[in-house]
């Protein structure tokens, strides 16, 4: 008996729309150092607008470095990361924080306010960003609640939830300013089939609701190939294969295909 | 020897990049008060934590303190024949030195760790991050609070440290041992100058800025998991306590 891997049925990607072909996010030679170790190592990419964009790669082969130098959590060494054209990387912190209002992200773990309920973590960034009245933050945040059908947990603290409904309310929070872009970062790590399923049906829905500009560090392997629109594969620090999904996938990189099949013996020895 | 040397220059070299990240950090927090949004609703509940929660172990140690300085001072003074003069006595080393220096060891103790922990937990849970996803300054909502909190909570406590102080001296040296209630506040009324109550003022808000400076800073760049933020409560409780000593030796020979 094996898990069912799961397609989202109204999100086929051949029904999907175009985006206008100009790139959402471009990074240009990127560089990056932490620890002694170069994270980043003149990557080179182009995020396409309106779309979903997977990026793949072992642990620890900088996926997550480079979303959060998507957002300007990480300023690089070297290069650029160009938003509309604007490098974020050279912004003032006060300009960075007004070019943030365009992303929306959630982490790995949810990163919930542990001290606030469902709701209040929600509506934070409304209350903290916006002009908005309660009437409205109210309005907005039980919508977005809704959405992603948690509207009863609403007065319940993160540590009352599960692990698939932290991220839910995560991504309710990512989505409630409706931003252009949402950066995820691993959103299924560490959930059971059926909760990863349902949060990644959800965020397909959304997409087809919003048309943000999606992209998400994911390990799920091949699931992932069903539903994003394109696929980015990192190794040692280097984009080794960037594409449409279905060009990705008949790479003849011996790293991809290796990682497609889940080898333990390839490109990488891991035994 | 070459190996030594380079070994001890670069633990001063990292010493000085841990100072001056510090005070980087604290001069970055002081420039952003004067700027909206202000935090007054979370400075509230900081002060509440750090202040109405310290309360119990503030009056407590106080009562103490003072009942020991009422004991050991009227042994003391009874040798040389000046009883009389354990009101001042008391009063004198409790508004000076004792009042200022043991609310903030206690404030560290036990809301100083409690912040470190807290900040430490939000960074390894990316709630800092998070925080700066959404274009909010984490200096700003975190930091901010807590140090104003502090700065408004520790003279307070202090204030009620010395009132508390000077009663438990009273019931040891009045109540307990026969001296005089008369000559135990008129020595003190004698003897305690507006200067020393400022004096003790200015050092518990230095002593509040400490805490709430090296607590903040330890869990704002706390190490990975949870040993790291049990290493940041650990130095930020002792780095604290030994800013508060050494810092209390230089603001005495400055204001005395």
């Amino acid at each position: 008996m094996s898990v069912q891997s799961w397609v989202c049925e109204p999100c086929a990607i051949d029904k999907l729309p175009v985006g206008d072909g100009k790139p959402a996010i471009r990074l240009v030679d990127l560089e990056k150092t932490l620890d002694g170790k170069k994270v980043l190592d003149g990557v080179n990419l182009d995020i396409p607008p309106k779309r979903i964009t997977a990026i793949l790669g072992l642990s620890g082969a900088g996926k997550s470095v480079m979303l959060k130098h998507m957002i300007g959590l990480i300023r690089p060494e070297r290069g650029q990361v160009l938003v509309d054209g604007v490098d974020i990387s050279r912004l003032s912190r006060k300009e960075l924080y007004h070019a943030r209002q365009r992303f929306g992200m959630l982490f790995q773990g949810g990163a919930l306010f542990d001290s606030l309920t469902v709701y209040e973590n929600v509506a934070f960034p409304l209350q903290e960003k916006t002009k908005l009245g309660e009437g409205e933050i109210r309005e907005r945040v039980l919508s977005r609640l809704a959405q992603v059908g948690l509207e009863e947990a609403r007065g319940k603290y993160p540590d009352e939830l599960s692990g698939g409904m932290k991220r839910r309310v995560a991504f309710a929070r990512a989505m409630v300013t409706d931003p252009e872009i949402i950066l995820f970062d691993e959103p299924t790590t560490g959930l059971d089939p059926i909760i990863r399923n349902s949060v990644l049906n959800l965020i397909c829905h959304s997409y087809h609701q919003h048309g943000f500009t999606m992209v998400m560090v994911s390990h799920d392997i091949p699931d992932i190939f069903q539903w994003c629109h394109y696929v980015v594969v990192l190794h040692g620090g280097k984009v080794v294969e960037a594409g449409p999904t279905a060009e990705v996938v008949v790479s003849v990189n011996p790293f991809v295909q290796q990682l497609i099949r889940g080898d333990i013996t390839g490109a990488v020895h891991l035994m | 020897m070459i190996t030594f040397a380079e070994t001890i220059g670069k633990r001063t070299l990292t010493a000085i990049n841990r100072m001056g990240r510090m005070a980087i950090f604290l001069a970055g927090t002081i420039a952003s008060l004067p700027f909206p949004p202000y935090q007054g609703r979370r400075i509230v509940k900081q002060v509440h934590f750090i202040g109405v929660r310290s309360l119990f172990v503030i009056v407590l140690t106080a009562m103490f303190t003072g009942m020991v300085l009422g004991l050991q001072g009227y042994h003391t003074l009874r040798e040389v024949g000046s009883e009389g003069l354990l009101g001042s006595v008391v009063a004198l080393s409790l508004i000076r030195e004792l009042g200022p220096v043991l609310s903030a060891l206690m404030v560290t103790g036990r809301a100083g760790s409690a912040l470190t922990a807290e900040i430490g937990i939000m960074r390894i849970g990316e709630q800092i991050d998070s925080l700066e996803s959404m274009g909010i300054d984490p200096v700003k909502f975190i930091v901010v609070p807590r140090l104003c909190a502090a700065i408004l909570s520790v003279p307070l406590l202090t204030a009620i440290f010395d009132v508390v102080g000077i009663l438990g001296g009273y019931l040891v040296g009045v109540k307990l041992l026969g001296v005089n209630a008369g000559v135990f506040f008129g020595g003190m009324e004698a003897n305690v100058e507006w200067s020393d109550i400022a004096n003790g003022f200015v050092k518990s808000v230095v002593f509040g800025l400490i805490i709430a400076w090296v607590c903040t800073f330890k869990g704002y760049f706390t190490g990975r998991g949870a040993e790291g933020v049990s290493q940041s409560t650990t130095s930020a409780v002792v780095l604290s306590s030994v800013m508060i000593l050494v810092g209390d030796y230089f603001l005495t020979s400055v204001l005395l």
